[in-house]
């Protein structure tokens, strides 16, 4: 089914919980969600018949500092309809929360996992929402536009001075006699 | 199984570690085995020890100068991780790859396809206790690095893909190499089918195990052959064509249940062996196709490239389909950029098959869904 379709038949079944389809000036075409209705939307997207999307290929939260907007994108996929749909979720940057829709895909349970541990949204209803890659006592979501990392972690320092300055300050250490004249 | 839960359910279950150095957990991994006796009531994964943050590196150099870390996404197949990231910045950009690259591109895609399932079937047949068969395959896949090396000069990390085209055009001793390559590994193939695809005690050990179920797999968003051994025929090659697959021919091997039921851990490992044939022929195809595009026309490099906007560009990698999710802002650097990668998806499903199986046969399953550290923790 064509992605305006799909936005159309969204549509007419809940409304306005689905708006802003793009298809100009894009190169996937995308609707965007409302944050609160997400649950049922997502629902719909695997359970009507026509849509049968029941494969969520890539989800990906990306933070857009400038607008104050972190935003989550879904690609889903239908292995029985070869059609595709671009789902984008707009959060509120101070406190991006999102429903989780692990208990439709199972697939998120570890995609909102990493969404959460390097972006720090937060899905709602996740079962183990926990940090996946970074250690359970990482400070901070490194992959947020204005992250700082710490001068060290548990005592082991996160950056090492350049190797052209160790060289540096190797030589001026060690100036032979002569030169020194 | 479940019978044999019960059975042992003495109340005296103890913990272990597996990993996260081990042998046969394909890398860096951690298990958390709850055990009692032999049967496990569950491992848990545990991740992110070979995290590097590839995707954060992304966003600070350049889309170019960004090609040689995707080699390090998936180290085993690194070929296709450069394809994954010319072909989403290429269509973020709209930039036109000549045909010769494409054929190029799809060549060395496919020859790493080969070497990766190389590794795949030889360690999991070493896993399980065959010893023999992982020289045999580690044989070949030194005779891929090879070709790989004369064409760009290295063995495991190629960066020999580019934005808009590949590094290297090939030279006409090169194919002959290549042709020589396919001639000497089809009969490979039929040798190491012998020598332990149908072998009495492999099957055995490996039907019926772990079995995974279609909707199981759909949902836990399991891709490529795990997928396929599954039952499900899909294959982006096929039903989403890039470069220059719909000029090919080649067939879908799907998982029928032929020694057990229908995802079992033989049906994965038949899947890759029946890939190695379809990539020689697709390679052979290739290799004829590619003599009808003139030589030297391997790269149009972009002159300025700072687009705006995102996509996403999926393409079948050994381990299933990697798709590479790219978001620009009109600077030379992306703003975003995002691997998903068959490995990551394939752990989540672990926990949940584990649940009654062997200590032994964790190692089978871990084997069979073909796990490699780098792609889960990128």
């Amino acid at each position: 089914m064509e992605a305006q379709k799909i936005f159309e038949l969204m549509a007419q079944k809940c409304g306005d919980a689905v708006f802003g389809f793009t298809a100009e000036g894009t190169k996937d075409p995308y609707f965007k969600v409302k944050p609160e209705r997400w649950l049922e939307v997502a629902r719909l997207l695997r359970d009507t018949p026509e849509l049968d999307f029941d494969f969520l290929n890539v989800l990906t939260g990306v933070d857009w500092i400038k607008q104050n907007v972190m935003q989550v994108v879904y690609h889903f996929y239908s292995y029985r309809h070869k059609h595709q749909c671009v789902v984008k979720i707009d959060l509120d940057r101070a406190k991006p929360q999102v429903a989780s829709v692990e208990s439709i895909w199972k697939a998120a349970n570890w995609n909102e996992r990493e969404q959460y541990d390097l972006l720090g949204i937060e899905f709602l209803g996740h079962p183990d929402l926990r940090r996946i890659l970074m250690p359970d006592d990482w400070v901070g979501h490194p992959v947020r536009k204005d992250y700082k990392e710490a001068a060290e972690y548990r005592g082991m320092p996160t950056t090492r001075p350049s190797p052209m300055d160790l060289l540096a300050a190797y030589d001026k250490a060690n100036v032979k006699p002569e030169d020194s004249t | 199984m479940s019978e044999l839960i019960f059975a042992y359910d003495s109340g005296e279950e103890m913990t272990l570690n597996m990993g996260p150095q081990h042998p046969s957990t394909h890398g860096v991994i951690r298990f958390i085995v709850k055990t009692d006796g032999e049967i496990m009531s569950e491992a848990e994964p545990d991740v992110g020890y070979l995290h590097r943050s590839i995707e954060n590196i992304a966003e600070k150099c350049t889309y170019e100068g960004f090609m040689p870390y995707t080699d390090r996404v998936d180290y085993v197949a690194a070929m296709t991780a450069n394809h994954a990231w010319a072909a989403a910045v290429e269509k973020l950009a709209d930039l036109a790859v000549p045909p010769r690259a494409e054929y190029l591109r799809m060549i060395t895609d496919e020859l790493g396809r080969i070497s990766s399932h190389c590794i795949a079937l030889g360690a999991m047949a070493m896993d399980i206790g065959a010893i023999t068969p992982f020289p045999y395959a580690l044989r070949e896949r030194e005779y891929c690095n090879d070709l790989f090396e004369e064409l760009c000069g290295a063995r495991l990390t190629f960066n020999y893909h580019r934005i808009g085209g590949v590094g290297w055009d090939m030279t006409d001793a090169w194919r002959d190499k290549a042709l020589r390559f396919c001639d000497h590994f089809e009969p490979v193939v039929d040798e190491f089918d012998r020598l332990i695809t149908h072998n009495e005690i492999f099957i055995k050990r490996l039907a019926n195990l772990a079995v995974i179920s279609g909707d199981e797999a759909k949902s836990y968003g399991l891709v490529g052959p795990n997928l396929r051994a599954s039952g499900i025929d899909f294959d982006v090659r096929r039903d989403h064509p890039y470069s220059m697959y719909t000029k090919t021919k080649f067939e879908v091997p799907v998982g029928r249940g032929r020694m057990g039921t229908v995802g079992d851990s033989w049906d994965r490992f038949w899947v890759r062996v029946e890939e190695w044939r379809q990539s020689v022929r697709i390679v052979r195809q290739c290799l004829e196709q590619i003599q009808d595009t003139p030589k030297g026309e391997f790269w149009n490099k972009p002159k300025r490239l700072k687009p705006k906007g995102d996509a996403l560009a999926r393409i079948e990698a050994a381990r299933g389909e990697m798709a590479c999710y790219v978001v620009g802002d009109g600077g030379t650097n992306a703003y975003r950029a995002r691997f998903r990668t068959g490995s990551f998806n394939a752990m989540g499903i672990i926990r949940l098959k584990s649940r009654g199986l062997m200590v032994a046969d964790l190692v089978a399953l871990i084997a069979s869904l073909d796990i490699v550290a780098p792609e889960i923790d990128r």
